[in-house]
Formats: C-alpha cells, structure tokens, sequence
C-alpha cells in the first residue's frame, strides 16, 4: 500500500503562522540580520520571477518556467552553500542562483533566446541550467567524485560539497537513480536535493513513487530526510547539516524539500485543466514569505521601515531586470558557429564562411 | 620496434597518457582487474591505482554522466563502452550533454572526454556485440569521431584523442584487435584529423575505415592480381571527414568506392557520396558506389558473413565501377 503523506515526518522550524518550533537534529541560531536577510532574498527572488512571468507576456521571453512557491526551497538550500561548493541547477533554480550572485539577467538570456546557457559556470560555482530532466544529477556526481579524487573533503571549514538540484518528476529518470548508485559506491560529496512541488507539469507525484521520496535513499545507502520547504530556516538547516556530510566525508544525502509549484509548469502551461483551485489555495496558505514576514513581525524583529525598504530594493531589482532584458541584443548570426568545438573543424569554418558571404549578399537591402 | 597488436597498442597509448598528465583517468566496466573484456585496459589499475582506472557500476548513461561532472572538475576521462551495442543508453548523455556543453558554456568549459566504442562484427557474437553505431555521432554537432585501423594508429590516436579538448568518440576495431604490426612508438604521428591514403593506386579509390580497411586492403591485392590498380583510403576520423585527402584521390582515381559495415541509409558512405558528387561533378568517370551492411538489423553471427562488406562484394563493385 502506499505511505500516506500524513505519516510522514516533516522536518519544520517555522510553522505557516510563523510560529518558531525546534527540532531535535535540526537548528539554526542566527542572528537578526540574518533573519532579515532571508525574507530579503525571498521577496526579491519572488520579484525577480514576477518580472521575468511579465515579461514573458509581454513577449520578451519565449518562454518562462516560474518558481512561484519553491522560494524557501532555494534560499534556504541556496545560502546553506559555502563559497567553495558547487551547484548543479535544472532550469528553474532562479533562488538558487541568486545565492550564488549570478546576474538574473543570464537567466533571462536563456529564456529570451539569445543563448543556450551563457555564463561561466566556473566563476560562481553554478553550473548551466540542465533542461533535460535529471540529467544534471549525474553531473553532480562526477564532479563530486572528481572532489574527493582531489582530496578536497574531510575539513568541516574548507571542504568541498556539491548539490544536485531535481525535481520530484525526475526523480523516475533512469540518470537520477544511476546518479544515487555512483555516489552511493563512490561515497561521493554530493547532496540530492528534490523539491517536491507536487507536480511533473500535469503529473502529480503519486505518478511518480508510491513512497515518499526521500525514503528512496534507504534503498541506495544513504540518508533522506524530508523538510518543509515551504519553511526558509528549515530548508537552510537540513541543507547546511547535509552539506557539512558531504564536506566531512560522509557521503551522500537526499534531501526532499516537500513545496508546491503555485504557478503553471512554464509560461505555456495551464494548471486550471488538471489541478483544483482549491488545492492552489489551501497551499497559499502556506506561503513561504507570509510565515517569514509574520515571524519578524512576531518576533520584533522587523517593522514597517524595513518592509518598505525590502520593497524598494524589490522595485529597484525589476527595473534593472527589466530593462537590461530590454536591451539585450540578438547575437550575430555568427553565433551559430562559436564554441561548438575548441578546435573548430575545416567544415565547420567553411560553412560559417558560406553563410556570412551569403547574408553579406544583402548587405544595403532589406530582407 | 615492438610488434603490438591493436589491443596492445591502445594499452600503451592508454598507459603513455596516464603517465603524462594525471587528470587522464580511465572509467568503464570491468577496466580495472579485469583489464576489460578485451585486455585494453589490462594492468593500468595495478599500475595506476583505483582512482585513474575505476571498475564503474553497470550503466553506461551513468559513466558518461559522471564522466562529464569529472571534466568539469578538470579531469580527462576515458570511457570505455564495452561493446557498441551497449553505448545507446549513453546516448542522451554524449548527445545532448557532452556535445553541447562546450557551447553552452560559451566555451567557458572544455569537455576533453574520449569515449571508446569496440565496433562492427565477424566475431560470431551474439546480438548487440557487433553494431557500427558511428553515423549516429558523426551526425552531433560538437562531437568528434575517429576510428583506427592498425597498431600504429591506435598507438598514436588514443593518445591525441586524449589530448583533444573536444569530446571525441573514439571506435575500435574488435574483429582486429590481435592483429599485430611493428609500432615505431618514437614517430611522429600524422595530425588527428587527417585521412591517409595507405595504398597508392590509379583506377579506382576505395575509402574505408576502422575494420574494412583491411579487407579493401586485401582487395586491392586481389585487384592487382587482374592488373587493376585500386587506392585504399583510410578515413582515420569520421567527423570531421578529411575533404582535403579524400577529394584529392577521388580527382586522382575519378572512381570511388566506400566501404562500411555500418549500414547504408543515412550512412558515412551517403556523406561522402553527396559532398563528392558536389566538389567533382565534372570530374568523375561513375557515381560513388557504397558497400556497407545492409539496412536491417545486425543478423545472428551464422549469418553476419552475408551481412558484412568482403573482398568479393568489394571486388564486385569495383567492377561496377569500372563498367561506368
């Protein structure tokens, strides 16, 4: 029979009142401004995402896929990483790559069509967004592997760690599960972290797995716990205590950040054919940055000046987000032919050749 | 000079690499104390330890996949697929991950990855051990693909195909792999890229590659025999093909035949067909004949005889050729 979610443990620091509890295994102390600083990052990554959905309306992007609901999710895991860890995002990690101070605008490119990824994914320690579902899990391995193969683990302060970012989908992807058997053999500093939002575009998680996610990792060797990802503090705290594994040596762990995708799957989708209202609603009341705000508030920790002053860098970020993606230009039809190889071959060259001294034939004209 | 057969050969290019950078690791099936189904990674382990010569988990998306993770990390992976027939489950991965990445990461990253693939059949194996899978990559932008054909080759090209930043799928001839020749290790080798012709002749140019070099070889000499002079090509790299040396035969010999065991739809033979029939339209004495597997699935191994490309169907042609 399968596990009803009700009996499934959930680990939660913060309640959706906003209540602060505690955990046995689980805790963070932080300070004011660090608290501060979460309900920051979750209003500015929500308006990086509302920015980038507007846009694609606008006809700006092709396409968007929106984190709407999975902002605690990616802080929480996002600023658990150390400087020296290294992400591996699908396409819709925008907190995550927040975290790790990439430009949004470089995602935007992606979605705008004028590259296929675009940044280096060595300067922030951020890897290309992965469309293909749950192929970037393997990539986590390996480059893991290659961390320990470097002797890069076992100090609590400089070890290395890597995160593996999927979904709850992909979680059925035969690459996702060959990803659990290698880190699994090879002990690799990696932590899987799925977010569950419940949805695989039309497909709800029970079309997935029969057991909770997380109780996957049994089976290949390795811890999973589930977190409430919903809950900034909880997500930052199961993630960092993964992570300090993986630095320490102690291999793999599969974190399941139990959220809801509150959008649509991508801007082409349209949630109102297969999903109830009802649900959607009984999910906002769990809102990632209302129990945020309602525990500053309850806490004193924050008061109107702030608020606003979150506020106004939010506006300030759309803006800029905006306008840059305005005026991100088209890449020249050369384009076509830059970086397919190191050593571009002799076809290569000549085709490239073939097409600017056609196009040159329209030089002066319209076409 | 050491007689080495193409196994060997490869072992020594494998263990020259190794020795000359050590971010060069080997990962596969059975690589490690076994030292592979057929012997190309034998010792490397005991020499080289677990870590640079891995016995990977069974699954080979996964040992491309990771493989990848590695170069990011600055590695340089060679992957052994234990037969061609096992490579599809990897294809995702070399495809639209490995070819593509050095792109997307607007170069930003490099993917010095080889990939080697035993090929073809006349081994009497059973079903997936004998499919000649390389018109599928040589078709993948972003990927470069090589096959050897003798000691000397696989000697040299492993070694450059390791030291290519370009991801590079590299086949092997399994039918031939314990056929031996001298290896002068202390050669320069010919660039990577670049085709060869390995026997001079003036009536017709015969291109081939990996395993079927040596049976139009043999042809040739069966050829000369009834005074008809063939030139043998061998392609050595698949992708990018080498136009240079092989449209210069062609405008040599103005008849051309390919050979491949792979089968003909869509095939190599179908490239070269097209590209020389745009570069010597008024040069050629016949069309570009092709003689390949036939395009039905690899047969049981009591068949494969009339399945593959032998000298008679390659002589046969020949004279197909020459009736133009």
């Amino acid at each position: 029979m399968p596990v009803a979610e009700s009996d499934t443990p959930l680990v939660q620091l913060l309640t959706p009142e906003g209540e602060r509890v505690h955990h046995p295994d689980y805790d963070v102390e932080l300070t004011d401004d660090e608290y501060r600083a979460f309900y920051r990052d979750l209003v500015l990554v929500r308006r990086i995402d509302v920015e980038a959905t507007a846009l694609q309306r606008q006809g700006e992007l092709g396409i968007w896929a929106a984190l709407l609901g999975q902002e605690a999710a990616q802080v929480g895991s996002g600023r658990a990483l150390r400087p020296q860890d290294f992400a591996f995002p699908t396409y819709r990690e925008h907190g995550v790559a927040w975290c790790r101070d990439v430009d949004p605008l470089k995602l935007l490119g992606l979605f705008r069509g004028v590259s296929n990824g675009g940044w280096d994914p060595q300067e922030k320690r951020f890897n290309l967004y992965t469309i293909v579902i749950g192929s970037q899990t393997l990539h986590a391995t390996g480059y893991a592997m290659g961390v320990a193969m470097d002797g890069a683990v076992g100090d609590p302060e400089t070890g290395e760690a890597v995160i593996a970012y999927f979904g709850d989908a992909a979680s059925s992807q035969g690459d996702v599960n060959e990803a659990f058997v290698w880190a699994s053999v090879y002990n690799a500093p990696v932590v899987f972290f799925c977010q569950n939002n419940q949805w695989g575009i039309s497909t709800p998680t029970d079309h997935q797995s029969r057991i909770p996610l997380y109780r996957r990792a049994e089976g290949f060797g390795f811890p999973g716990v589930r977190v409430d990802g919903n809950d900034v503090l909880a997500s930052y705290a199961v993630t960092r205590a993964a992570l300090d594994a993986a630095r320490t040596g102690q291999g793999p762990t599969l974190v399941e950040a139990f959220t809801y995708r509150m959008g649509a799957h991508t801007t082409s989708d349209d949630p109102t054919r297969y999903r109830l209202s009802s649900e959607l609603e009984a999910w906002k009341l769990k809102d990632p940055l209302e129990r945020m705000r309602s525990f500053l508030f309850k806490q004193q920790l924050a008061d109107a000046d702030f608020i606003a002053s979150v506020e106004a860098d939010s506006d300030a970020l759309a803006a800029r987000v905006r306008e840059g993606c305005l005026a991100m230009p088209d890449p020249d039809p050369s384009f076509l032919f830059e970086n397919v190889y190191d050593e571009p071959t002799p076809l290569l060259l000549e085709q490239r050749e073939a097409m600017e001294t056609y196009l040159a034939g329209f030089a002066g004209r319209a076409h | 000079m050491a007689q080495l057969t193409i196994a060997k050969a490869l072992n020594e290019g494998l263990r020259a690499a190794m020795e000359q950078d050590d971010k060069v690791i080997v990962m596969g099936e059975d690589v490690g104390k076994l030292g592979g189904v057929f012997r190309v990674t034998d010792a490397l382990q005991k020499d080289f330890g677990e870590a640079r010569v891995m016995d990977t988990p069974l699954a080979e998306s996964g040992i491309v996949g990771t493989a990848i993770g590695l170069a990011i990390r600055g590695y340089r992976p060679v992957c052994e697929i234990q037969f061609d027939g096992f490579v599809y489950p990897a294809y995702d991965q070399i495809v639209s991950q490995l070819a593509k990445y050095h792109a997307r990461s607007k170069g930003s990253v490099k993917m010095p990855i080889v990939i080697r693939i035993p090929f073809g059949g006349g081994i009497g194996a059973v079903e997936h051990h004998s499919e000649s899978p390389e018109a599928y990559f040589a078709h993948t932008a972003g990927l470069k693909v090589v096959a050897c054909s003798n000691p000397t080759d696989a000697y040299f090209m492993i070694q450059q195909a390791i030291a290519s930043n370009d991801p590079v799928i590299f086949f092997e001839p399994k039918r031939r792999y314990w056929e031996k020749a001298e290896v002068d290790t202390g050669a320069t080798p010919d660039p990577l890229w670049q085709s060869r012709v390995v026997r001079e002749g003036t009536d017709v140019t015969l291109l081939a590659y990996g395993p079927m070099v040596r049976t139009c070889l043999d042809a040739a000499t069966a050829a000369a025999e009834e005074g008809r002079s063939l030139e043998v090509v061998d392609l050595r790299t698949l992708s990018p093909l080498d136009f240079a040396t092989i449209t210069a035969s062609a405008r040599r010999t103005k008849r051309v035949v390919v050979v491949h065991e792979a089968p003909s739809n869509v095939g190599i033979g179908a490239e070269l067909a097209a590209r020389l029939s745009e570069d010597l339209y008024y040069e050629m004495e016949a069309p570009v004949l092709r003689v390949t597997g036939y395009d039905t699935p690899y047969p049981p191994s009591r068949v494969e005889e009339d399945y593959l490309p032998d000298l008679d169907r390659v002589l046969h042609t020949v004279d197909r050729s020459l009736a133009y």
